[in-house]
């Protein structure tokens, strides 16, 4: 369906007459410039398209003129069934993260990763994936509220001119919004402060990156922020700082750190990966040594670890394992001095940070490894203080929300939704009706990041315009244009006022200046110069070091999903896999084996109900279903944020608990915390829940070996014997034309879940709610394998993401009574879904367990606003057949029609052409996909690598799918603690 | 003449003559013929009224949930990923596996000249019957699309356009089960004849243009008898291989898979054991109530309940042999994917209904070494009811244990039933015994003619006295009935 048919949508018109007079149109139709095209790539191809929608001005949703064309008149460069490319930016937390669009028929279907932009490089990750899914939420706020009964803009922008003129200097006046680096927000922020200078101010994010920057204001003097090149490090030492995973924006350090794990052949070298942490995180998981503690001994060991890399004094970290972890540590870290990086987490205290920050002096990593960069948001620890100060004390009597939702995310001392709720004038621009705008007089629709103009900055300081790519479905409006029309700002248009910021500044040619940075999605010579800034490591080696508590403690941590509960409502990310306990549709509390036999509590298998445990902070309480985490540190409780909505949308109804309760504002990260058994029992649904289904089983399915031992023995994962591979059939010669092939280092893979969401969106895979996975029916077509291996203390975790394997010996499709799955003459396992009876057979015989099969109508409740986010490349499967990865077999014959139909002359496909959903997303570079037959491709020579292997290669299937393995790169002086962990 | 002294395969050879009972009720033409077609011919029994009310209530249940499943998907079942067969596939190759006795008494025992058949051929074939109809449920209706079903059979139609993939078991399924269920019915059915012509003959009016229609003209004339013999020997030879080949044929549906505990080379024989096991079992469950309800314990009689316990003790302990066998094999191949399936089956989250299928089909059957237990009736009653439990169970094992842990851990998972699992598997016993109900209620539950047949031959033996006396004397060694 097109867009016009939404009913919200009231889109004022031109005639297509009037529209040709448009100056945009003109300037188009005379041929202003388009960018050169020097060669025919996929990448150049998409400049070439979104620069097309840029320049066009006039056929997307929502251009310059806010006018939408009705298809049914012809819109002259529209190709139906083509779709368009935007560049753009997703500002989370305050840090912006680079997109790129498409679009089909003017409605976005699907994100990917900027190539061009420095914090994405192409990658993206879940949020920025599963963002999309809230454009078409069902339970968005769709129109203004006045006292939770429908008004109109109009009737606010009336009241608003009223009432925010009399507020003089801002006396009891109070903004509470979303962090937001982009230029045009800070402008139209000044503008008002000028306007109102006593108004408070508070930049809320709930996840922040504060304490690093109050961190590097202690060592320095200066607020800044670290930026790590994990590119060019050889020694990475995270101190509870899941840069890999979920804390700040990962995709960048993902993306670095990669790089340095590629090793091709014996001889390679690759870093290695020192983690101290309490819970397991996925950096955790990539460790080549791990040390648990609780999250406030962190301190105290990096305190020693700064003594012995500055070699002022004897250690005296307590315990043996401790002891020669730290020396082992530092001795490592001293040998690749200006080579290594030690990073704090958000979790953990400015003192850790300016501690983590000494360390890296130390060792000359300042200015190589390690840079300080201007802030690209100010910490609020002092505002919170304020803020909080001035709501209890009753002094605030307007209060504006732009955007979050504080009611939820606020630390519980501040007790927002209470004191709120007396504030005479609330006024909430939300994105959803939640915990916030219920309490609010006011409630306006907030304009997704898709629709709307914008701006933002990435970590490095790199700006870029967001530019949107369809109208505001339910008129909605962002925080600038909300904030300038109660600033009474002459101009109030998102466009405006970011077009007008940005103009300003450019030099030269302005308009082109513009259009490039559109077409880009980025502006160039933005990024933040290094800061000239020394550390006083001698001041801080002084301070005393805050000791540990003797408590148990809890951590607060962001969902892989959720995120902190805004993507509570979007099914993609509700039931998406943690990728450590594998729950969906809840959060639950980790903690080692000994911790719970301590409370005398068990976890529940196989979708039985297990144990809950009662978490205690100060007075408020909380119950939580237990998962036991081998590795694990004891008395520690990793608990994740953002679950337990009170009011939020149909999805995210009743799923999980709301850990926010638990956390203040003086134990944000983590805090002491009382926990006991609790009498209830709650059924907590995992995706891999066999009791004995954690382990390997001693098979060898993800082969791992340390880079010793790989130098010794580069063959050592493909060594498998078995007896001879004989088929029945004549095998089918595979020598011809375009051979699809793929591979997975698991070496690189960090299982940042970042594929399974773009396999979401590109697949129209359905979401079936938390009931239909306890049965076993989640529809996920690639999922992360994660094993543990090791002991219920020291543990390692192995993930591997499988999907379709594309065996050439399918044992699948010899079982199929009607042919419903063949091969195709280019090696991929077709699946005609039209065919398919659903027998299950397939399924049944498949040693992977890669098919899935649609028990029940999935799409039924489906509103016709979430149809829009459809791929209309890729056919919803009906109830009864049976689906899975094709290595996106639609993209495949895009690139194939593209290569045909090359006008630069009929070609073949080039490597690299064809991307897949998963391998377009990930942003550790770990998947390969191409033609396994042309020896220059990519993936051919991945698969010449020793490291190369299938698995179950055995049962003779031929895989086209092949991993390589993994490694880890073990210190030898910590060797003999080390046991060996894979299962090879 | 005077010489003539039994030999012992003498004896055996008319011992099957002397099965009847003599010693309980007169068993002359007109006896038999009164006894048996008088149970369709007097007034419905209340208690058939009280039967049939309650299957056909249960079968009412089974068409509800199949029409919900339809309607909403096989989702409604508990099947899952790994799991994608369960119940389903269970049921059917536990109700196809009933239906092997009766094809193995009829056809099988018949070309040995077994003549003690002759009493229970009747029961047991409409039994196949009934049991095929109840397993051609399931493979139908645990499609995905049941509405497109009909593209299993290599039947012209315009929305497929292409032939089925014959490589797949499933397709060999189709042509098995189909074939099975014709030419029992046809076997059935030729064997029906002269028995239908003797209630017409002994009916009036409309009952009697019925039954006339259903004996197809037949007299009884010597030509009549000389085709119908033909045509029944032909029909039994032609059933003999399907005894075989159709279990054989459905364990190949996990035979040919790659699955650990699907892929062994035992299974042909094991299942057509299994099979012939659990049909007897039913067999006996329902003759022994049916005997006793309809008088008929002079027909039936104990030494055809025994002979079939003892038939179920081989199988029994045949199948107990390929149980072993397959551990044997896990432990001796050395492939470890093969061991952990079996430890798994016995010590796994399954190991319940491993150890109820050991015992029910391994133990249990092993007390027929014991003369007086079988043939104490209520004692096989029970032990009959055990073994088709433990049948049941032995087909979950296989298919649930192997497919619930294979190859890659992450994908392991377990299988629950819903009601609608339960309450359909319930449903196909309606559908069996309101079919089983109507049966004896309107056809000669035992095959008369046949029957006939060995009175004949012990009625007009005319053997010299001596050999008569030595017979008398020998009595209870004759009466030991050789399988």
């Amino acid at each position: 369906m097109s867009l016009v048919q939404i009913s919200n949508i009231k889109p004022k018109r031109l005639p297509l007459d009037q529209l040709g007079q448009t100056p945009e149109f003109q300037n188009w139709a005379n041929g202003v410039e388009a960018p050169e095209m020097d060669s025919n790539s996929r990448r150049d191809i998409l400049k070439l398209m979104a620069a097309g929608a840029g320049l066009a001005g006039l056929v997307s949703c929502r251009r310059p003129q806010q006018y939408i064309v009705s298809f049914s008149k012809g819109v002259d460069d529209l190709i139906p069934g083509k779709p368009r490319f935007y560049n753009t930016v997703y500002n989370l937390g305050g840090v912006a993260q680079g997109l790129r669009i498409e679009a089909n028929d003017g409605r976005p279907t699907k994100v990917e990763g900027n190539p061009v932009h420095p914090g994405s490089k192409g990658g993206s990750s879940t949020y920025s994936q599963g963002s999309l899914l809230n454009l078409y939420d069902p339970d968005r706020c769709s129109f203004v509220m006045k006292d939770q009964a429908a008004s109109s803009w109009e009737a606010f922008e009336t009241f608003a001119k009223d009432h925010f003129s009399k507020l003089g200097e801002g006396e009891g006046l109070a903004f509470v919004c979303e962090r937001n680096a982009g230029d045009s927000w800070r402008a139209v922020m000044a503008a008002a402060t000028k306007k109102w200078p006593k108004a408070l101010w508070l930049h809320w994010e709930a996840l922040n990156n504060d304490n690093a920057v109050l961190g590097a204001q202690k060592a320095t003097g200066t607020a800044a922020e670290p930026v790590y090149a994990f590119d060019k490090a050889d020694v990475v030492v995270a101190l509870d700082n899941d840069f890999l995973g979920v804390d700040v924006s990962s995709i960048e350090p993902t993306k670095l750190f990669s790089k340095k794990r590629k090793v091709s052949k014996a001889g390679d070298t690759m870093n290695r990966l020192y983690v101290v942490e309490g819970h397991f995180s996925l950096t955790g998981s990539m460790a080549d040594h791990r040390l648990r503690l609780k999250p406030s001994e962190v301190a105290g060991f990096a305190a020693e670890v700064l003594k012995l890399v500055s070699g002022t004094e004897e250690i005296k970290v307590e315990g043996e394992g401790r002891k020669k972890f730290a020396s082992a540590l530092a001795k490592d870290l001293k040998k690749n001095a200006g080579k290594s990086i030690v990073c704090a987490g958000p979790r953990q205290s400015p003192e850790v940070h300016a501690l983590a920050l000494a360390i890296n002096q130390s060792l000359g990593n300042m200015g190589a490894t390690v840079n300080l960069l201007q802030p690209l948001t100010p910490p609020q620890t002092e505002a919170l203080k304020a803020f909080s100060a001035a709501l209890g004390g009753g002094k605030v009597s307007t209060l504006v929300v732009l955007g979050g939702n504080p009611a939820y995310t606020m630390p519980s001392d501040v007790n927002f939704a209470a004191r709120a709720k007396k504030v005479k004038t609330m006024v909430h621009l939300g994105l959803e009706h939640d915990e916030t705008g219920m309490i609010a007089g006011w409630c306006l629709p907030q304009a997704h990041y898709l629709e709307a103009w914008g701006d933002g900055r990435a970590a490095d300081g790199t700006a870029s315009i967001q530019q949107p790519v369809i109208a505001p479905l339910f008129g909605g409006k962002t925080s600038t244009e909300v904030l300038a029309m109660l600033a009474g700002m002459p101009e109030t248009k998102g466009y405006d006022l970011v077009k007008n910021h940005w103009t300003a500044g450019f030099a030269g040619d302005k308009e082109k200046a513009w259009r490039k940075a559109l077409h880009d999605g980025v502006i160039e010579g933005t990024a933040f110069a290094p800061l000239k800034l020394t550390v006083d490591v001698k001041k801080i080696s002084a301070e005393p070091v805050p000791s540990p508590t003797s408590d148990a403690e809890i951590l607060f941590l962001a969902a892989n999903g959720v995120y902190d509960g805004r993507f509570a409502n979007n099914a993609w990310l509700v039931e998406l896999p943690d990728p450590i306990t594998k729950v969906v549709w809840d959060n639950c509390v980790t903690m080692s084996k000994k911790t719970a036999e301590s409370l005398k509590v068990n976890m529940g298998f196989i979708a039985e109900e297990g144990d809950m445990v009662t978490l205690t902070v100060g007075g408020a309480s909380v119950y939580l279903p237990v998962v036991v985490v081998p590795g694990h540190a004891d008395g520690v409780f990793g608990v994740t944020l953002g679950y337990g909505r009170e009011k939020v949308g149909r999805v995210g109804k009743g799923a999980g608990f709301n850990a926010y309760t638990l956390r203040t504002s003086a134990g944000m990260g983590y805090a002491p915390v009382k926990a006991a058994k609790a009498s209830k029992s709650y059924q907590l649904v995992r995706t891999q829940d066999d009791p004995a289904g954690d382990s390997q089983n001693n098979r060898p399915i993800v082969r791992e070996a340390t880079l010793e031992d790989f130098s010794k023995e580069p063959k050592f994962a493909q060594e498998v014997t078995g007896p001879p591979l004989e088929s029945l059939f004549p095998d089918w010669e595979y020598d011809k034309g375009n051979q699809w092939g793929m591979t997975i280092d698991l070496n690189q893979c960090t299982g940042c879940n970042a594929c399974l969401v773009a396999c979401f969106s590109e697949n129209n895979i359905p979401m079936v709610g938390k009931k239909m996975v306890a049965m076993g029916r989640e529809m996920h077509w690639i999922r992360l394998d994660r094993y543990y291996a090791g002991d219920a203390d020291e543990a390692t975790v192995a993930l591997q993401p499988m999907n379709c394997q594309q065996c050439e010996n399918a044992p699948c499709e010899s079982v199929c009574p009607v042919a419903a799955t063949v091969h195709s003459p280019e090696g991929l396992n077709d699946m005609a879904y039209n065919r398919c009876i659903g027998t299950r057979y397939c399924m049944n015989n498949c040693p992977y367990k890669v098919r899935k099969f649609n028990y029940l109508n999935w799409t039924k409740s489906k509103t016709e606003l979430e149809n829009l986010a459809s791929n209309p490349d890729v056919s919803t499967r009906m109830r009864g057949v049976m689906e899975k990865c094709t290595y996106c077999t639609q993209r495949i014959s895009e690139g194939k029609i593209a290569a045909k139909t090359d006008p630069a002359g009929r070609r073949a496909v080039r490597d690299g052409d064809i991307l897949t959903a998963c391998q377009q997303t990930c942003p550790a570079d770990a998947i390969s996909f191409g033609n396994i037959l042309d020896p220059n491709s990519e993936v051919a020579k991945l698969k010449a690598s020793p490291r190369n292997y299938a698995l179950l290669a055995e049962l003779n299937v031929r895989p086209r799918t092949t991993y390589l393995a993994k490694l880890r790169n073990p210190n030898p002086d910590l060797a003999t603690e080390k046991k060996a962990a894979a299962a090879h | 003449m005077e010489n003539l002294t039994l030999t012992k395969s003498d004896l055996d050879a008319i011992s099957p003559r002397m099965v009847l009972d003599k010693g309980t009720r007169p068993t002359g033409y007109r006896e038999v013929t009164e006894d048996v077609v008088s149970i369709v011919e007097v007034k419905t029994p209340a208690a058939w009224w009280v039967a049939f009310v309650v299957s056909f209530l249960v079968m009412c249940m089974l068409f509800g949930m199949l029409a919900y499943q339809v309607a909403t998907g096989v989702g409604v079942w508990g099947n899952n990923s790994p799991v994608g067969w369960a119940w389903d596939i269970t049921n059917f190759v536990f109700w196809i596996g009933i239906g092997h006795a009766g094809t193995l008494i009829s056809a099988i025992l018949f070309l040995f000249r077994q003549k003690w058949r002759t009493s229970i051929n009747r029961a047991a074939e409409a039994m196949t019957l009934f049991a095929v109809a109840c397993a051609g449920i399931y493979p139908v209706f645990h499609v995905g699309r049941i509405w497109r079903a009909y593209w299993l059979f290599p039947i012209p139609n315009t929305d497929l356009q292409m032939w089925q993939n014959f490589r797949s078991p499933l397709l060999w399924d189709v042509f098995a089960i189909s074939t099975y269920g014709t030419v029992s019915a046809l076997f059935w059915y030729v064997g029906l004849i002269p028995d239908l012509a003797t209630v017409r003959d002994r009916a009036t009016g409309l009952r009697a243009k019925i039954y006339g229609f259903l004996s197809l003209g037949w007299r009884g004339s010597a030509v009549h008898w000389n085709n119908y013999e033909m045509a029944y020997m032909l029909l039994a030879g032609l059933s003999t291989p399907l005894v075989l080949s159709v279990h054989t044929i459905v364990s190949f549906d996990f035979a040919v898979s790659v699955l650990p505990g699907w892929h062994t080379t035992i299974f042909p024989p094991y299942f057509v054991a299994g099979a012939v096991f659990s049909g007897f079992a039913m067999v006996m469950t329902l003759l022994v109530i049916f005997r006793k309800w309809f008088h008929l314990e002079h027909l039936v009689t104990i030494k055809h309940l025994e002979n079939m316990n003892k038939i179920m003790l081989v199988t029994g302990t045949v199948v107990g042999y390929a149980y072993g066998t397959e551990f044997f094999i896990a432990w001796y191949s050395g492939n470890p994917y093969e061991l952990f399936t079996f430890q798994n089956r016995a010590f796994g989250p399954y190991w319940w209904a491993y150890w109820s299928m050991i015992s029910c089909n391994v133990l249990s059957p092993q007390f027929f070494w014991s003369k007086s237990l079988r043939t104490n009736i209520p004692f096989m009653f029970v032990i009959s009811i055990f073994i088709n439990i433990g049948m049941w169970f032995e087909r979950f094992v296989i298919i649930v244990t192997s497919l619930h842990r294979d190859f890659l851990p992450s994908s392991w998972g377990y299988f629950r039933p819903t009601y609608v699992d339960i309450l359909t598997f319930v449903g196909t016993f309606g559908l069996f015994m309101t079919l089983f109900l109507l049966f004896v209620r309107f056809v000669p539950m035992i095959a008369i003619s046949e029957v006939k047949g060995v009175i004949a031959a012990d009625k007009h033996r005319n053997l010299p006295q001596h050999v008569e006396a030595e017979m008398a004397v020998k009595h209870n060694e004759i009466m030991k009935v050789v399988v």
